[in-house]
């Protein structure tokens, strides 16, 4: 008997990977109408790194023309998951659910690339996170030199993974959740809500954060922040490694469902329809967990969608805030939780802010979370077109609610020697409340 | 294929613009049509009208079929290279080189999106009217190689009558310039037209010079429901003899109406016959008497209800359950293969019922709507192309439908070409003698039969 395993073996088993999707994918027709809204399929021109390529390839995994090989895991990469494909699909075809499909395929048959194994190996445990993360914002003064923006730091010697002439948001030394008590306490609160931070928020743009928390106790809103709270998991989820998500989105279920809140809220497009969402999804096999994940789901809001739909914040105490605004609508805000007029209606509740929309402002600005780590040079690409349209506004501020696409916008904006800054909607709710009080 | 064929389209092209991964040759094996693919050998991607003809040139020489494509939003195989070869992709070619507007002219390389010509022609107060279904995604040269038509054929015609001329690369590398920016112009054979849609199996377009018109200053839709076709077909014959015509004269047949209110709950009643959906446009004063006249005819015809829009976005809503066609087709099953078998515009509820008594005789499911007003219909074919019993039906249904075409005096296909879908039937339509003659016009320009090798007039 021989123990040889042949080139059909290999395809063999890798088609056993996708068979489930096997449907999902023969619903795609093949008209291409992805190709006029794909940011990837813009800058690279073949049909690989679009939907119906990417699809195409899962099919031809499954029809044993190829296995599972380093290109296909290639083409799997190039998507910034803006989600713009599955929202335009005329057959209704989930596209972008079908890519984490295929990468997980990849994890299960090539295993993860070493770069992202190291980082989720360090996601795992989340206290070591947590010390390696408060660690770069103790020490980050060495290595990241601060721009005179706020919140942009550029690195001063080379980092590896990381271009030498890249904008990031610079670690904070004191992570938000402990700056702060557990429970942020107010005089007669209205109600109680627990605010999941996020890690972009905790340990880089803690200034959203602190606006946040300020927002809330203007509204008399009392803020708890669970401490044993955990990355969310869409980063890992998306990479393909669906069951590390898993345990991600359980520890944070477990976690909340110990607090007993009003409502959950969080100031990030992702992290938020990773709640309202992803986990009831991710359980959807699971009957006891998808009930549990949804309990948390119909109680989770994105900050402007709590604030203007269940809370109606008050207007009554804002002061001016003299600046021309745009804004930029993060994908996952967009098309995930489709939440983009309530940031709208909290800027435009702000006296002395002129809005003004750019042009396609729902578009990709090419960050996609980690895609850009790892393909810099197409994310810039991507970005150019969004600094164009910015710039095109004539805006002083451009307001988004994502704090990837605010490190990527704000690295655009300096490549592209412009003067605009970036920040959080929530941000100029806060100044606009403080000027209130200086009145 | 030789290595040295490969690394000699690799020097014309540059390394970055050939490919041949067998997945990336897996992701240029379809089009948009249902049930073909084939591997290619090698993709390139040119950049230059020179490139190109260099490509040819090592193509005819070694007998290496071509398979010329865009976007690869084509309906009927065009682009499939059903005999592997090289597939030649003209996306990179996308300048849109000059716009005249003194002449009411643009000249554009192959590869421009058609809405992004129209967002450039749009600052001039100008449109390209042909508009396919695919206008946000099919390039310029696609849709003249395909002769695309659209929404707006019945007044503003399709692609033909908007290509002034063209620059061409022939089989064997040489390259050809045909008509130009004149109005008139009869200096010899009309080349410019025997190019536009000749699916590739000619030569390829480098560069394109199109006609522009005015873009209307005013629009005018309105919606009806009629309980009966043959009134529905009467309205359509009622408003050309009024003499208006509409920009616009879209109709959806039951079985469509059904499965579009079961998914996009429009409103619409379940036994209605058909849909109208009209627009006039033009100058705002004749805009508002032809809708008047419209309105008329429609009460003539026993229109059971007639919606007028008001505003954008009321148009926007009549719009939706036209709109919601093809995805609530789709939704049906797996696979859709939307036809376009034409009719002169007065056997269009003729042609209705007969595919309506064809799907019942063959058990598919087939959904019709289209362009009324120029007789273009899409009657849409629902089924699963991995059932083999299901599509011996699909297929005999096909043969029925297209002969039923034929014998009405209509044709196989009105905007979306023969490729390999239809091609067993034209014979049907040209008899021997006109096929013959395409095949002498197929053999003197690509005597190695190199171009789209198979299509549109089949083995030569």
């Amino acid at each position: 008997m021989s123990n040889e395993i042949t080139a059909k073996d290999v395809n063999e088993q890798d088609k056993a990977l996708l068979i489930d999707i096997d449907n999902a994918l023969a619903n795609c027709s093949k008209c291409g109408g992805c190709m006029a809204v794909c940011p990837m399929f813009k800058e690279l021109g073949v049909e690989a790194s679009v939907a119906r390529g990417k699809l195409a390839l899962m099919q031809g995994v499954l029809s044993g023309t190829f296995p599972i090989s380093a290109n296909f895991d290639k083409a799997m990469g190039l998507c910034v998951s803006c989600k713009a494909c599955t929202a335009n699909c005329p057959c209704g075809v989930p596209a972008d659910e079908l890519i984490v499909r295929g990468r997980q395929a990849v994890v299960k048959a090539r295993g993860l690339s070493p770069i992202k194994k190291n980082v989720f190996k360090l996601l795992q445990n989340r206290q070591l996170f947590d010390l390696a993360l408060r660690a770069a914002g103790l020490f980050g003064p060495l290595s990241f030199k601060k721009l005179p923006r706020p919140m942009a730091a550029i690195a001063r010697f080379p980092m590896p993974g990381m271009d030498a002439k890249r904008v990031t948001a610079p670690f904070q030394a004191t992570p938000l959740r402990n700056q702060y008590p557990e429970t942020v306490k107010v005089d007669n609160p209205k109600m109680r809500v627990a605010f999941f931070t996020g890690c972009t928020i905790n340990y880089a743009y803690t200034d959203v954060g602190q606006s946040v928390i300020n927002v809330l106790k203007a509204n008399n809103v009392e803020v708890v922040m669970p401490s044993m709270q955990h990355c969310c998991g869409t980063p890992v989820f998306t990479s393909g490694e669906v069951d590390l998500g898993k345990t991600f989105a359980k520890h944070n279920i477990e976690t909340f469902e110990r607090y007993d809140v009003d409502y959950i809220i969080a100031a990030c497009g992702s992290c938020t329809e990773a709640f309202k969402l992803e986990y009831p999804h991710m359980f959807k096999d699971d009957a006891a967990m998808k009930a549990r994940a949804e309990k948390l789901s119909k109680k989770t809001y994105e900050i402007s969608e709590f604030l203007v739909d269940v809370l109606k914040f008050r207007t009554d105490t804002l002061g001016p805030v003299n600046a021309t605004v745009t804004m930029h609508d993060p994908c996952h805000m967009a098309r995930g939780i489709k939440v983009t007029r309530q940031p709208r209606e909290v800027l435009k509740a702000i006296p002395g802010l002129n809005f003004v929309e750019m042009k396609a402002p729902d578009r990709c600005c090419g960050s996609g979370g980690s895609f850009s780590l790892a393909h810099y040079d197409i994310s810039r690409q991507i970005n150019d077109k969004k600094i164009a349209d910015i710039a095109g506004t004539n805006a002083d501020i451009v307001a988004t609610s994502c704090g990837t696409c605010r490190m990527h916008i704000t690295d655009g904006l300096v490549q592209n020697n412009k003067d605009a800054q970036v920040f959080h909607v929530i941000q100029l709710l806060d100044k606009s409340y403080k000027a209130g009080e200086k009145k | 294929m030789q290595n040295q064929i490969i690394d000699a389209l690799r020097t014309i092209v540059g390394q970055e613009h050939i490919l041949t991964s067998p997945e990336d040759l897996y992701s240029y094996s379809y089009d948009a049509t249902p049930g073909h693919q084939h591997l290619p050998e090698v993709v390139v991607l040119p950049g230059k009208t020179e490139e190109v003809s260099k490509i040819l040139k090592i193509a005819n020489e070694n007998k290496i079929p071509v398979y010329t494509r865009g976007s690869g939003t084509n309906l009927s195989a065009g682009t499939c290279p059903t005999k592997g070869g090289i597939v030649m992709v003209m996306t990179r070619l996308n300048k849109i080189i000059e716009l005249d507007s003194a002449n009411l002219i643009a000249i554009c390389e192959p590869g421009v999106i058609v809405m992004d010509l129209n967002t450039a022609a749009a600052e001039f107060g100008l449109i390209y009217p042909p508009d396919p279904g695919t206008v946000k995604t099919a390039t310029l040269g696609g849709t003249v190689a395909e002769n695309a038509g659209g929404l707006r054929g019945l007044k503003y015609g399709v692609t033909k009558h908007y290509v002034m001329g063209m620059e061409v690369v022939l089989a064997n590398g040489d390259v050809m310039n045909c008509g130009g920016k004149n109005v008139k112009d009869v200096a010899g054979y009309d080349m410019t037209k025997l190019f536009t849609g000749s699916e590739g199996t000619l030569g390829v377009i480098t560069k394109l010079i199109v006609k522009l018109v005015p873009a209307p200053e005013a629009k005018k839709s309105m919606m009806a429901i009629f309980k009966n076709l043959d009134d529905a077909g009467n309205t359509v014959s009622g408003i050309i003899a009024n003499k208006i015509i509409p920009a616009t004269l879209e109709i959806m047949d039951n079985a469509t109406i059904k499965v579009v209110e079961d998914y996009a709950k429009v409103g619409l009643p379940l036994d209605a016959e058909a849909v109208l959906l009209i627009e006039v446009d033009g100058n705002p004063i004749v805009v508002e008497q032809e809708a008047e006249k419209v309105l008329a005819v429609l009460k003539e015809n026993n229109a059971f209800s007639v919606q007028v829009a008001k505003t954008p976005a009321e148009v926007d809503k009549l719009w939706a359950a036209r709109r919601a066609s093809l995805p609530a087709l789709n939704k049906l099953n797996t696979t859709i293969f939307c036809e376009d078998a034409t009719v002169p515009r007065s056997m269009v509820p003729k042609f209705l019922r007969a595919v309506e008594d064809i799907a019942k005789k063959h058990k598919v499911l087939i959904g019709t709507f289209g362009h009324a007003g120029d007789g273009n219909m899409h009657p849409t074919l629902v089924c699963d192309i991995r059932n083999k019993e299901e599509m011996e039906r699909v297929y005999a249904a096909m043969d029925e439908m297209f002969s039923t075409a034929v014998s009405l005096g209509g044709t196989l296909s009105g905007e979306h070409g023969i490729g390999l879908g239809k091609l067993q039937w034209m014979e049907l339509q040209h008899g021997t003698t006109g096929m013959n003659a395409m095949k002498a016009i197929k053999r003197a320009l690509d005597p190695n039969l190199i171009l789209n090798p198979g299509k549109l007039v089949g083995e030569c």
